[in-house]
């Protein structure tokens, strides 16, 4: 018990007293983190064309003298900042991918308050942010004991399936002690677990011999909704918690012609893999019901899946992250995520996800987020960065 | 010096300076200090961008300009709240040299900040830019710092047009190509060596700056290249590639309005450089048409181009840099 009060008083002293302080810091540094964000934010970075922004990420880890600055196989970019002991490594991440086609117009806006641009919240600040932690620590004099890995990863978004990170703690040599995944919004998000999930397409399309009818009765558009109608009567258990999510759903080209191709987007979600799997078998049956008794080609495709798990409540991973919330004046936003923590998790490395502001309008092209609270975003993961690199969030 | 040797010298693509370590370095060594200065007028939207990318990346990471400045035509939106948020030096064109009668124009700003900023070189960047990125400073800054025959460096913009053979046009905008190439082609065919003599960016050095005149409207880039081509010769030129330059774009009427600007100018200057003995009274009211169903209105715009003399002229300007009236030729 002793022990235990004078770890935690150590602690205080360590990270908590000097955690607002980094805010200060941090805001004199304002110009050279929103550059990176303007000049990152207008970088198009579709999912599998993250190499042009990523590029930029490897010339200021190559400015800032970090080593090992390079790209592997799959496009990630990792720059390594040698810790004074280097027993153990750290690997912070952000996704370099966005939402957005490189049709879009990237242009960023800068305002008093907020940055405004397509992807500046998710994940272009998260992005800016890793470019800008060597600077950063440099000026708050901070030496870490472990090695810090800052990588830009790829492929994470909707097909890519985390694809870049994956690829990474498969091959790598370097064995990860925590991970920290960064993402622009929201200040106060903080996942430490991460659902079972499974992604996928459901196609039907009208075979070439019946499509030059163009009969009412041949078209993808009834044959979708009766996939979705079966959907809609799977029974969903309360616990453990799981979702189906219909996110989009395309079909028709005109007002007069029946449609001959549609398709579902959708999203499995449960605390458990079992209960995913469960559903994946059901999909599976109603697809070959409904493609036998309409004589339509109906099929289904898997994009992504995620595995359940991560640390506990109680981990001091979590436990400490949450402490330096509340000193900060943080409201903590605990919810299980999809993203880069998942491939963390798969590979059973303790790691969070956290966010840097408050955004609005995220996915839309007017996506913008607030400067001032990034200022305590980002303080907030220094903090976590020295707790972690202290040992305060080690298990044992 | 023969034009198509000029433009094989003088003619640069902004990679082509990319060490900016290297730079700044030979900046510090010749002990020259640059200023940047963006001219505005009601530019809220694009403003902070600028102010926040020329401040991080040339300011902080590679110390290449000693200040950055924003020089107002009376802006009424809030230019001057996010520029001075971001960290701008910010003046009211109209606080400067006040005892002097107030004109407004682009050119007036671009004339006071000789007297205002400190640079040796001052460079010129528009508020407008949507893209903008720090080559539009390095790129231009660089030419002077490497070549001290160099004064004036003009920034030009290819369009990446997709074409099946090597050979494409380029070029300047739509006044460029129906106005000032062709008169610079009858009268001073040099100056077709300059890919787009109207653009908004340059960097120029304050002893050229000082001794020429500037009109306070839409023809202080022409009346710039008549007289330091007729005072320093086409070797003082250089221009600088900087690929594409996002703005919003003009209506041909306003362009209607710039070219008569230009024209006013091109007339007075070639005047008085002797090209024509005596140019005829010109009137200064632009007309052009507007029609309502089957009636047609003409509308009167007064443009006079004013001008302002070598800043050297001015008693307080000499005053401040220590220059005995002696210097004004």
């Amino acid at each position: 018990m002793a022990e235990t009060h004078k770890q935690s008083s150590k602690f205080r002293d360590d990270i908590l007293r000097h955690a607002p302080s980094f805010e200060k810091v941090v805001k004199e540094q304002r110009d050279l983190l929103l550059a990176n964000l303007v000049m990152i934010g207008e970088i198009p970075a579709p999912t599998f064309q993250e190499a042009d922004r990523l590029e930029f990420v490897k010339n200021r880890f190559t400015e800032a003298n970090l080593q090992n600055c390079s790209t592997d196989e799959v496009g990630n970019t990792v720059g390594l900042l040698p810790g004074t002991k280097g027993e153990r490594t750290l690997l912070m991440v952000a996704h370099a991918d966005t939402v957005f086609s490189e049709k879009v117009d990237h242009t960023i806006s800068v305002g008093p308050n907020k940055i405004t641009g397509p992807g500046v919240a998710d994940n272009s600040l998260g992005l800016a942010v890793l470019s800008t932690i060597p600077a950063f620590l440099e000026n708050m004099d901070i030496e870490l004991d472990s090695n810090l890995l800052l990588m830009g990863t790829t492929r994470s978004l909707g097909q890519g399936n985390l694809e870049g990170l994956r690829f990474f703690l498969s091959n790598s040599t370097i064995p990860i002690h925590t991970g920290v995944s960064i993402e622009g919004a929201q200040l106060g998000r903080l996942s430490y677990s991460s659902v079972g999930m499974l992604r996928g397409v459901i196609t039907c399309i009208v075979p070439e011999e019946e499509d030059f009818l163009r009969m009412t009765d041949t078209n993808a558009i009834i044959t979708i909704n009766e996939v979705i109608n079966k959907i809609i009567d799977i029974r969903l258990p309360k616990r453990p918690r799981t979702y189906i999510i219909m996110g989009a759903i395309n079909a028709g080209h005109s007002y007069n012609t029946a449609a001959t191709k549609a398709t579902l987007q959708f999203e499995i979600r449960s605390e458990r893999a079992e209960i995913v799997r469960q559903i994946r078998d059901q999909l599976e049956e109603i697809v070959a019901e409904v493609s036998s008794q309409s004589g339509m080609f109906v099929k289904l495709d898997i994009v992504a899946t995620r595995r359940p798990g991560g640390i506990r409540f109680k981990h001091p991973l979590s436990r400490v992250t949450r402490e330096i919330m509340k000193t900060m004046d943080i409201e903590p936003e605990i919810r299980p995520s999809i993203s880069e923590l998942s491939a963390f998790i798969s590979n059973d490395i303790p790691a969070i996800t956290v966010g840097i502001s408050k955004a609005e309008h995220i996915h839309e092209p007017n996506e913008s987020v607030l400067i001032d609270p990034m200022y305590k975003g980002i303080a907030q993961l220094i903090s976590i960065l020295m707790a972690i690199d202290k040992g305060y969030c080690d298990e044992n | 010096m023969k034009i198509e040797e000029w433009i094989k010298s003088n003619t640069f693509h902004h990679s082509r300076f990319w060490d900016l370590k290297k730079l700044v370095e030979e900046k510090e060594r010749q002990n020259i200090r640059i200023s940047l200065c963006i001219p505005t007028l009601n530019e809220e939207k694009t403003i902070g961008k600028e102010v926040v990318i020329f401040r991080s990346e040339l300011m902080q990471r590679y110390p290449l300009l000693d200040e950055i400045a924003i020089i107002d035509s009376g802006s009424e939106d809030n230019t001057l709240e996010v520029a001075s948020a971001f960290g701008a030096q910010v003046y009211s064109a109209t606080d400067i040299l006040p005892h002097l009668e107030s004109k407004r124009g682009k050119g007036e700003n671009l004339w006071k900040a000789i007297y205002q900023l400190t640079g040796d070189i001052i460079c010129y960047v528009d508020a407008d830019i949507k893209n903008i990125h720090p080559r539009f400073v390095y790129g231009l800054v660089a030419p002077l710092i490497y070549n001290s025959e160099t004064k004036y460096v003009k920034a030009f913009y290819d369009r990446p047009l997709a074409y099946s053979h090597g050979v494409r046009p380029s070029g300047g905008g739509r006044v460029t190509e129906i106005l000032v190439r062709p008169l610079f082609s009858l009268l001073f065919p040099d100056l077709t060596g300059l890919i787009q003599p109207l653009s908004g960016e340059y960097a120029v050095r304050r002893e050229v700056l000082e001794r020429i005149s500037f009109p306070i409207g839409y023809g202080v880039e022409t009346s710039h290249l008549l007289d330091v081509y007729h005072k320093w010769g086409l070797a003082a030129f250089a221009q600088t590639d900087l690929d594409q330059r996002v703005h919003r774009n003009q209506s041909t009427r306003d362009l209607g309005k710039m070219a008569f600007g230009i024209m006013q100018t091109f007339l007075r200057r070639s005047e008085k450089l002797g090209i024509f003995k005596e140019i005829p009274n010109y009137h200064t009211i632009l007309r052009q048409f507007q029609a309502q169903e089957k009636d047609y209105h003409q509308i009167e715009f007064p443009i006079v181009e004013d001008e302002r003399p070598p800043m050297i002229t001015v008693p307080e300007y000499r005053e401040k840099y220590s220059i005995p009236e002696t210097e004004v030729k």
